[in-house]
């Protein structure tokens, strides 16, 4: 079995009358890549900053490979940060931000302070840039300087707070992987927080969906893409289409007026609940009367594939394929028993339906 | 076409730099370049800085540097924990405390140390205090002791407010990052929160030591003219003696010591020269 490195039990947190974190269950496996994944808001870099000692829980415990460390103050933790604006010390050139953490403790030789900086430079590729001004850095340089200052500490979990999100898209998708590397590398267990699921995806073991202070879903990149537990992680990661929909009994489902086979069993019979499907699993095929039919409206190129908009009775479904399908022609849906995913309904599945169709239909209005 | 107009807006800003700052120096170093000769006319000649090479005005020159030294590292020790804590503290709370230190310097100067003379005089107010609890009248006044305090009294707002801009955009995230990487409360304000701060106790420094050096309302009140300074000497050239000329060349050479030290203390700290500018 996995070590539990950090474990949080039962952490709740509010500001006054605002509640950030509810009853919070979390566990890190040593040299495990976690990332916290939500919506701005939903918790979970009060997570992080309660993990790094910055903040306090109101309820519960933290652990620290078994000790109960809630009371410890963040530099006797033997974990490192990562700041969102990355927090390099303007005063000192990047040698000296990198070194600040050995400097400290007056533990090692100045000499072998220099190797351990040149080490530290030549892990994030910045090799000979000891000497620069921190304000002669690039904000990618930058970044990656933050990241030596807190690994040169030796951690054994760096905390990453959104650090990609100065960043323009190419350069976000080159740290991204080099991120994965320097973790592989140096073998560190890093808690990484980010409202990007592209970000998450790309280089997490574990997400965890967080939304309104509680874990909406914890599992590996392919666990949460291809089977959300709920409409939120559904909608939150990737593209998708939220139907409610009734679970006529086990391995059959009703949903926009039709019955699909599906592979779902365990939710009862005549029982409300929601699905979603992912647009490239969506099939268009010519009219049939066991299948629900409606109008494609648009057809948008979109380099790998077409994406194309269904009006289906109330429903405006979207369907991603290599082949184009004319604006206009009807058409009947169809969706492969493995490609349906059957959800406990949720209180927000109403609005998230509603948002996605007003979003949906601007677009079309658009000229 | 774009570079005239810019230009043409710096005009205004460059008269007033003509007309208020550098004729007027220009005419104090002519009359202090200058003695009137035998036929009423002036002439040339550098006597007038021999003169100040004397004895007396050395040591009232020294003593000036000397008070507006011990002036300005007092205000620097009062006045840094006061900006730190209004810096880090919330809002409302640097509202209440800006009013507070601001409130005295919307009254008069010569007011204000009036005010100190009733309460440090020796029948008044401390030592009639004092003297409730049978304890002999103390002299406070008149003495370089009672020249400091005035001094450190009327400028320290100076100290205080360039501190605290600057500590003001420092960001939180820098003390956590050095708290995150081992740094022990004092070991992040010695290493992070000092060196930060550098610009503004510069402008700080400066903004308290010039108008000491060359005070001359404080010393003569509370120093009631037993401990001279050198801006009395200046002040009794223009308005006793009538003697422009030394008086002048004698304003030049507090000018030339006083941009000295501080080219001299931009030195010290070059590292970010181009944060600051404004205070040389």
């Amino acid at each position: 079995m996995d070590e539990h490195i950090i474990e949080l039990k039962n952490i709740s947190k509010n500001y006054g009358d605002l509640q950030v974190l509810e009853h919070l269950n979390l566990y890190i496996n040593q040299n495990e890549f976690l990332t916290l994944l939500g919506p701005s808001g939903c918790g979970k870099t009060t997570t992080l900053r309660i993990v790094g000692g910055f903040e306090s829980p109101a309820e519960g415990d933290v652990f620290y490979r078994g000790t109960r460390i809630n009371d410890l103050p963040p530099y006797k933790r033997n974990i490192n940060t990562v700041f969102q604006r990355y927090a390099l010390f303007p005063s000192m050139t990047v040698g000296e931000n990198i070194a600040f953490g050995p400097t400290l403790s007056k533990k090692l030789s100045k000499k072998e302070i220099d190797r351990q900086v040149d080490e530290m430079l030549a892990l994030v590729n910045l090799s000979g840039y000891g000497n620069r001004r921190i304000d002669t850095l690039s904000g990618g340089q930058q970044q990656r300087v933050a990241v030596a200052r807190a690994l040169i500490n030796r951690p054994d979990v760096l905390l990453l707070d959104e650090p990609l999100g100065a960043l323009d898209l190419k350069l976000r998708k080159e740290m991204q992987i080099e991120l994965k590397h320097i973790q592989v590398e140096s073998g560190i267990t890093f808690l990484y927080v980010t409202h990007d699921q592209e970000e998450a995806l790309t280089m997490s073991d574990t997400i965890v969906v967080m939304n309104d202070g509680k874990i909406q879903q914890i599992g590996t990149p392919q666990d949460i893409y291809n089977e959300p537990k709920n409409s939120f992680v559904a909608d939150f990661i990737g593209e998708s289409n939220i139907l409610k929909a009734t679970m006529i009994r086990d391995y059959e489902v009703e949903f926009l007026g039709r019955r699909f086979p599906c592979i779902d069993t365990g939710f009862g019979e005549n029982k409300p609940v929601d699905i979603v499907l992912r647009p490239e699993d969506v099939e268009l095929i010519p009219v049939r009367e066991d299948r629900p039919s409606g109008t494609v409206v648009s057809s948008i190129f979109k380099g790998v594939h077409y994406e194309m908009r269904i009006v289906c009775g109330e429903d405006l479904i979207v369907s991603q394929s290599t082949r184009y399908v004319e604006p206009g022609s009807s058409v009947s849906i169809d969706v492969t028993p493995e490609n349906i995913q059957v959800m406990e309904p949720s209180d927000l599945t109403p609005t998230l339906i509603a948002a996605k169709k007003a979003q949906r239909v601007r677009l079309e209005v658009r000229p | 076409m774009k570079k005239q107009k810019s230009a043409l807006l710096a005009l205004p800003m460059a008269i007033w730099l003509l007309v208020f700052v550098l004729i007027p120096i220009g005419v104090i170093v002519y009359y202090g370049v200058t003695v009137t000769g035998p036929d009423g006319n002036l002439v040339f000649s550098l006597s007038n800085f021999a003169r100040f090479a004397d004895e007396t005005y050395l040591k009232v020159f020294l003593r000036s540097i000397k008070i507006a030294l011990y002036a300005t590292v007092i205000c620097l020790v009062l006045g840094y924990p006061v900006a730190y804590i209004c810096a880090r503290g919330t809002e409302r709370f640097r509202t209440i405390v800006m009013l507070l230190l601001m409130l005295p310097m919307w009254m008069n100067f010569l007011l204000r140390t009036y005010a100190w003379l009733s309460i440090l005089e020796n029948s008044g107010l401390v030592n009639r205090i004092l003297g409730q609890f049978g304890i002999e009248r103390i002299q406070f006044l008149y003495s370089e002791g009672s020249v400091i305090f005035g001094t450190v009294y009327n400028f320290l707002p100076f100290m205080i407010l360039p501190i605290q801009n600057v500590l003001l955009k420092m960001d939180d995230s820098l003390l956590e990052a050095a708290y995150d990487l081992g740094a022990t409360p004092v070991q992040r304000f010695l290493r992070i929160v000092v060196p930060f701060s550098v610009p503004g106790v510069i402008s700080g420094i400066t903004m308290t030591f010039v108008p000491s050096v060359t005070t001359f309302v404080v010393s003569q009140l509370m120093g009631g003219g037993k401990v001279p300074l050198v801006g009395d000497i200046i002040e009794r050239q223009f308005r006793v003696v009538s003697d422009w000329h030394f008086g002048s060349a004698v304003s030049v050479i507090v000018m030339i010591v006083i941009i000295s030290m501080m080219v001299l203390m931009n030195k010290v700290d070059k590292s970010d020269v181009d944060e600051r500018g404004v205070i040389l």
